[in-house]
């Protein structure tokens, strides 16, 4: 108890393994194009063949602002992105106004019943670079289901939750929460790296 | 031996024998009035019991009991015909049909892939015993020659330097030149074609029709005359009748997948596609039920197809149990495959974003999948569309929301104004006339909000979109 090490003699030794030293491989093939968020994300951006849940309290608060540049560079390399079941009608000259090329952007309209058998067959069949969906009664089962269907279609998958779903523990390989007030993201979790302790303030 | 005959003597009697699970048994097809039935043709069996062609059915039915009698359907032969035309057309391009009871077709450019006349001949004469029809085969060089040497011989194939001499052996009643002039020849005292050849050419032109000589000359020449050629049918119509009612959807599953791999088959044979098929359900004291599959664009693979048309038949409800099942299809539109690059390094399960889209479509609905198109209009309702041509330009406007409420609804508590206001009055020549003042406020949770009030009515916000 109370002998004393020398740090520099344990670490040289092996035996204390270095979270943080593993995490320098920064692909960042899917950069979020917030500075800020990228270089906290252990990837350098949104994780590769994964779902990404985004939770926010209430609709309107800027939940498409983060997911706008990574759309608009997907269309406009000519791949495709779906939305399922989107909760308001799209806007076309909004999303034209963000950069995304309206070609490549489809929309499936679908029951809440459906949508998520619609998500699933999209993320699953490597046909889409992105989904976007909104899953209205989605437990865990279903979201791993999204999360699995994602891997294998090699897909970018989004979730919009309301944000009373944080406490519920979740599958998906990104977990962050937005907020209004001040204007922040706070990521709950993150594969492959320790979530960061600090919100981080969203420029816009 | 460039052209190929195939002569069905017996094709009326061979296309019921080839459906009926008892082909060995006598059989005959009778036709003519009610008052005199006669046979019109009878099966191996049935003429070894000693029925014979043009025999009336009283007479056959004293010489034996045991036969089994079919109506003679002339449109099941015309039926059978086209069914063999549309195989001989994976042989060849030039199938006629224009010689009578017969088919021919041009080998001689198919050479490099079937082989020489041996390889061809055997292989067509075994296909056509395997499809249950017996024929003769015969390889001349133009088809009318064919023709005539397959009504003389069962297997034959001549080249150019022989087709005189053997032509010169057919006699002349089945030589198929016109009846009258068999007659005059026969009177004359000729025999065979050898000696209607050796008649100088200005007695044959006087004494008889022109036909007789351009049939001479067709028979002897190297090249074909032109014959009108077969063209596969544009509909695909497959049938498959049940021994019994089915009651339930699972077991219609199987004579569905039949009939949709018939189809693609179909398909492949002339490179097209389908992008509209009706299937018929046939019902005992009902009437058919038709389910109609539509696709965006033409498809012909066989699991797809199938998988299509399973998941609508799945949300159907047929009113009775099925009889028999039809599947149509009138508009077979070119079929273009969707091109991958050779180096994609897609998943293994990966399924083209078309196939994805019909199976979308199919279980929620024809109109669930859209497109977003810009549309040059200033009132925000009819800024978008789900189909369409996009304008070449893309409109200038102010800042935009991402989300449209499909109905504005009433904005209440306090809203802080940020950003310009901008006025949107439009419409009025078509009926649905707005005039709005639009602001982009900000609601106390922190939602950016697209809201507007009438000019009339400034003290009442209405919330339009969010910009999300």
């Amino acid at each position: 108890m109370g002998a004393v090490v020398a740090l520099d003699q344990l670490l040289d030794a092996r035996t204390v393994w270095r979270g943080s030293a593993a995490l320098v491989a920064a692909s960042a093939r899917h950069a979020t194009g917030h500075a800020g968020l990228d270089a906290r994300l252990p990837q350098g951006g949104w994780p590769d063949n994964a779902l990404t849940e985004i939770l926010l309290p209430r609709d309107g608060v800027g939940e498409l602002a983060l997911v706008f540049p990574t759309l608009a560079r997907l269309t406009r390399a000519g791949q495709r992105v779906v939305l399922i079941a989107p909760p308001y009608g799209v806007h076309a000259p909004g999303w034209a106004h963000a950069g995304v090329a309206l070609a490549q952007l489809q929309v499936v309209h679908a029951e809440p019943r459906d949508a998520l058998w619609a998500t699933e067959q999209c993320l699953r069949s490597a046909a889409c670079a992105a989904v976007l969906c909104w899953p209205l009664k989605a437990d865990d089962r279903a979201l791993r289901r999204l999360q699995v269907a994602a891997e294998t279609g090699q897909c970018l998958g989004f979730a919009f939750r309301d944000a009373k779903h944080a406490c519920n523990p979740s599958p998906a390989a990104l977990r962050i929460q937005l907020d209004t007030q001040p204007r922040q993201v706070r990521v709950l979790k993150c594969r492959g790296g320790l979530a960061p302790a600090q919100p981080i303030a969203l420029v816009s | 031996m460039r052209w190929a005959c195939v002569l069905l003597p017996h094709l009326a009697i061979d296309a019921v024998l080839r459906q009926h699970p008892a082909p060995d048994a006598a059989h005959a097809l009778i036709a003519g009035p009610a008052q005199r039935r006669v046979l019109h043709a009878v099966s191996p069996a049935a003429r070894h019991e000693g029925l014979q062609r043009g025999m009336p059915l009283a007479t056959a039915q004293m010489m034996s009991k045991a036969f089994h009698v079919h109506a003679y359907d002339p449109g099941q032969e015309a039926a059978a015909r086209t069914m063999l035309a549309m195989w001989a057309y994976g042989f060849s391009s030039q199938v006629s049909l224009a010689l009578p009871h017969a088919i021919v077709l041009e080998v001689a450019h198919s050479r490099a892939l079937f082989g020489d006349w041996a390889a061809i001949s055997r292989r067509l004469s075994s296909e056509l015993d395997e499809l249950g029809f017996r024929h003769r085969l015969v390889g001349a060089p133009n088809p009318h020659a064919a023709w005539v040497l397959a009504r003389q011989h069962r297997q034959l194939g001549v080249d150019g330097g022989h087709l005189v001499q053997a032509l010169g052996q057919v006699s002349i009643e089945r030589s198929g030149l016109p009846t009258e002039a068999v007659t005059t020849l026969g009177r004359s005292g000729m025999r065979t074609l050898r000696q209607v050849f050796d008649l100088p050419r200005e007695s044959v032109a006087r004494r008889f029709p022109p036909q007789v000589l351009a049939h001479l000359d067709a028979l002897c020449s190297q090249d074909a005359a032109p014959l009108p050629l077969f063209a596969p049918p544009d509909r695909f119509e497959a049938r498959i009748e049940f021994e019994y009612e089915v009651e339930s959807s699972q077991a219609l599953l199987f004579p569905l997948r039949r009939l949709t791999a018939d189809l693609a088959t179909f398909l492949a044979c002339r490179d097209g596609g389908v992008q509209r098929f009706t299937l018929l359900f046939e019902h005992e004291r009902h009437p058919a039920s038709t389910l109609t599959v539509g696709l965006l664009a033409p498809e012909r693979d066989a699991a797809m197809l199938f998988e299509l048309a399973r998941s609508r038949l799945d949300q159907l409800r047929l009113p009775a149990g099925t009889r028999g099942m039809q599947l149509r299809a009138e508009e077979l539109p070119p079929f273009v495959p969707a091109a991958r690059d050779l180096f994609d390094t897609r998943p293994q399960q990966a399924l083209p974003w078309t196939q994805l889209r019909e199976r979308l479509r199919a279980r929620l609905g024809d109109t669930a999948v859209g497109d977003v198109v810009l549309h040059a209009d200033h009132r925000p309702e009819r800024a978008t569309r789900a189909t369409g041509i996009p304008p070449k330009q893309v409109p200038v406007l102010a800042r935009r929301p991402a989300w449209l409420l499909y109905q504005p609804i009433p904005l209440h508590g306090e809203v802080e104004i940020i950003g310009l206001p901008e006025r949107i009055e439009s419409g009025w020549w078509d009926g649905s006339d707005v005039l709005r003042d639009y602001a982009i406020v900000r609601t106390r949770e922190g939602q950016e909000a697209w809201a507007f009030r009438s000019p009339k009515v400034p003290g009442q916000w209405w919330l339009q979109g969010w910009f999300a």
